[in-house]
């Protein structure tokens, strides 16, 4: 039977798809409960009541999908709630339809290449911490280029990439480069420099958008909110 | 003015409102937006110092009083410009007008300059009007907001053909500054509502004009400079980058900093308060007091007093045409130069 903790672990894989985190580790997670019978209630929150419907709408959706992959699961029921846009996207994700459904007339299409634009993002941030880690530890520019996907260490950075490049159907078995373009080509030695420059704006972008995601959530919601996460 | 240890800085807001979002004010059947908007707004209000934090009431419609205090006699403020943003569709007589702007601007014409906007999706009434603001207020900029709702049309770029004689309009009148917003928007729904290519686009088209991104494209920074490095005349506006950051997370505001010094240059970069979301006090006084927390920064370009003075006032008074006062100029010297890198490594297109 689905307990309270597999529910939480499947919305662990979840992630904004804009700042590229988990939406538990975002608190956007407000509850989750677990019925006797096996029925699952969750209820998500954004930073503002008018955060943008298509990522709104993505997380909701991703989050039942998420639920509903786990094993002898009943109803699955996810609410977003305060948020301006709440009823269409509720009524959508509940029915399992999609974002056109959720807003006839008002969308071109589905957002499958939003999701993308934004993992390639994610995928350069991730690999320029991993890089700059490298480089701190001594590495030179030489050494990281020639890194192979069996050498990348095993922290959350590093697997993050590795899920990110198979959506992206960029190969990353053992013998694969570490660190690719986002076409999936290897970068070279020569180019590492200046692609750190421009992949450390990105995450610094990715990383001051989550700041003041998280901010504006502690605001919203009075949570408390420790420390900085990155930078 | 602002004095501090001897440095004197001109002090030029480029981006400063004079709203009513009171609930009087809210257009029937719109009210869950209007006040969702400004409720909205109020939120990022808390990412300032608490003692800077207004009850919402306040916040929804603030006195000139309030105003003229807030910028003028504790915020340092010598000139400021008004960015209007209409939101008819929400709010009856407009959330934040040019007539709304001008009751305050002829009171102090020496220090507040009102900005116009225009709408392509108005046409040819919409040139007209654009004629007639610009004789009334004198205008040398406009605020563009491409997001804004529109008889069923949920935006626009600045690609679109319709914007185009607009463009030709404002060269005519001598319109040379125009901002555009490229911050937190919602529209269109299934598209990435920040994408700064527009602008890229007219920049290159029509170089009479200075464009000056406002909120730098935030949450989509690296977009907005690797675009402004490609356009001499593309400038970043600092609303919501000193007021969301500098406080809350002071970390991530010296890494955008850092970047924006380096893509943009401090030539290139403009000080916003964007009241009443912010006070310029703290901003003001935050931005003279600041520099990097630690040398972990230290391949960022240096933030001198030089940079202070140009992004607090210098460089949005060359723009608008603004006399500083002989003390608070800088000699006359080359700017730092920004970095001119091509991003195509990161952007794919190469």
């Amino acid at each position: 039977m689905t307990d309270r903790a597999d529910v939480l672990g499947a919305l662990g894989t979840v992630y904004d798809p804009e700042l590229d985190e988990p939406i538990t580790s975002l608190r956007f997670v407000t509850s989750c409960d677990v019925s006797a019978a096996g029925d699952v209630d969750v209820r998500l929150r954004l930073p503002t009541p008018q955060c943008a419907p298509n990522f709104a709408y993505l997380m909701a959706a991703d989050a039942r999908d998420a639920v509903l992959r786990l094993p002898e699961v009943g109803t699955v029921t996810v609410v977003l709630e305060d948020h301006y846009t709440g009823d269409e996207i509720n009524a959508a994700v509940g029915r399992g339809g999609t974002f056109a459904d959720a807003f006839p007339g008002e969308t071109d299409g589905e957002l499958d290449a939003l999701r993308e634009l934004f993992r390639r993002k994610a995928l350069v941030a991730r690999q320029s911490r991993l890089c700059e880690r490298l480089l701190a530890g001594g590495a030179t520019v030489g050494d990281v280029a020639a890194r192979r996907v069996a050498d990348l260490p095993d922290n959350p950075d590093a697997r993050r990439c590795i899920e990110l490049r198979a959506h992206l159907d960029i190969r990353s078995d053992e013998d694969a480069p570490a660190f690719v373009l986002p076409g999936g080509e290897p970068i070279a030695a020569s180019d590492l420099r200046q692609w750190l420059r421009t992949a450390s704006l990105v995450r610094t972008s990715l990383e001051a958008n989550g700041g003041i995601c998280r901010s504006l959530l502690r605001v919203r919601y009075g949570i408390t909110d420790p420390e900085e996460v990155a930078a | 003015m602002y004095e501090k240890d001897g440095e004197k800085y001109f002090v030029l807001d480029t981006h400063t409102h004079f709203w009513d979002a009171s609930p009087e004010n809210w257009v029937e059947g719109a009210e869950e937006y209007a006040k969702g908007w400004i409720e909205c707004f109020h939120a990022y209000q808390g990412l300032g110092p608490p003692d800077t934090h207004w009850p919402i009431e306040k916040f929804q419609k603030y006195s000139e009083e309030d105003f003229v205090r807030d910028m003028f006699e504790e915020g340092h403020v010598d000139v400021a410009i008004f960015q209007p943003t209409y939101l008819k569709s929400w709010y009856r007589n407009g959330f934040n007008t040019a007539q709304q702007d001008a009751t305050l601007a002829e009171k102090y014409p020496d220090r507040l300059i009102l900005n116009g906007r225009w709408d392509p999706r108005e046409g040819e009434a919409g040139l007209r009007q654009l004629e007639e603001d610009a004789k009334r207020y004198r205008l040398k900029g406009v605020k563009l907001y491409t997001a804004e709702w529109h008889n069923g049309s949920r935006g626009w770029t600045l690609k679109d053909d319709a914007a185009q004689p607009f463009f030709e309009k404002c060269i005519e009148l001598g319109i040379t500054n125009i901002h555009v917003h490229k911050g937190p928007t919602i529209w269109p729904l299934d598209k990435d509502a920040f994408d700064v290519s527009d602008v890229d686009r007219v920049a290159t088209d029509y170089q009479e004009l200075n464009f000056i991104v406002e909120h730098v494209g935030l949450p989509r920074i690296e977009d907005f400079c690797f675009m402004a490095t490609q356009e001499p005349n593309v400038y970043a506006g600092l609303a919501v980058v000193i007021g969301g950051l500098m406080h809350a997370r002071p970390r991530f505001f010296a890494k955008v900093m850092g970047e924006l010094l380096f893509w943009v240059g401090e030539d290139k970069m403009l000080f916003g308060a964007d009241y009443a979301i912010w006070e310029p006090k703290w901003q003001v006084e935050g931005l003279v007091d600041w520099n990097y927390p630690d040398d972990t920064f230290s391949d960022y370009p240096a933030f001198t007093n030089a940079s202070k003075k140009k992004i607090l006032g210098l460089n949005a008074a060359k723009l608008y045409g603004v006399e500083v006062p002989e003390e608070c100029r800088l000699p006359v010297e080359e700017g730092t130069p920004a970095a001119r890198e091509d991003a195509e490594l990161v952007e794919g297109r190469g």
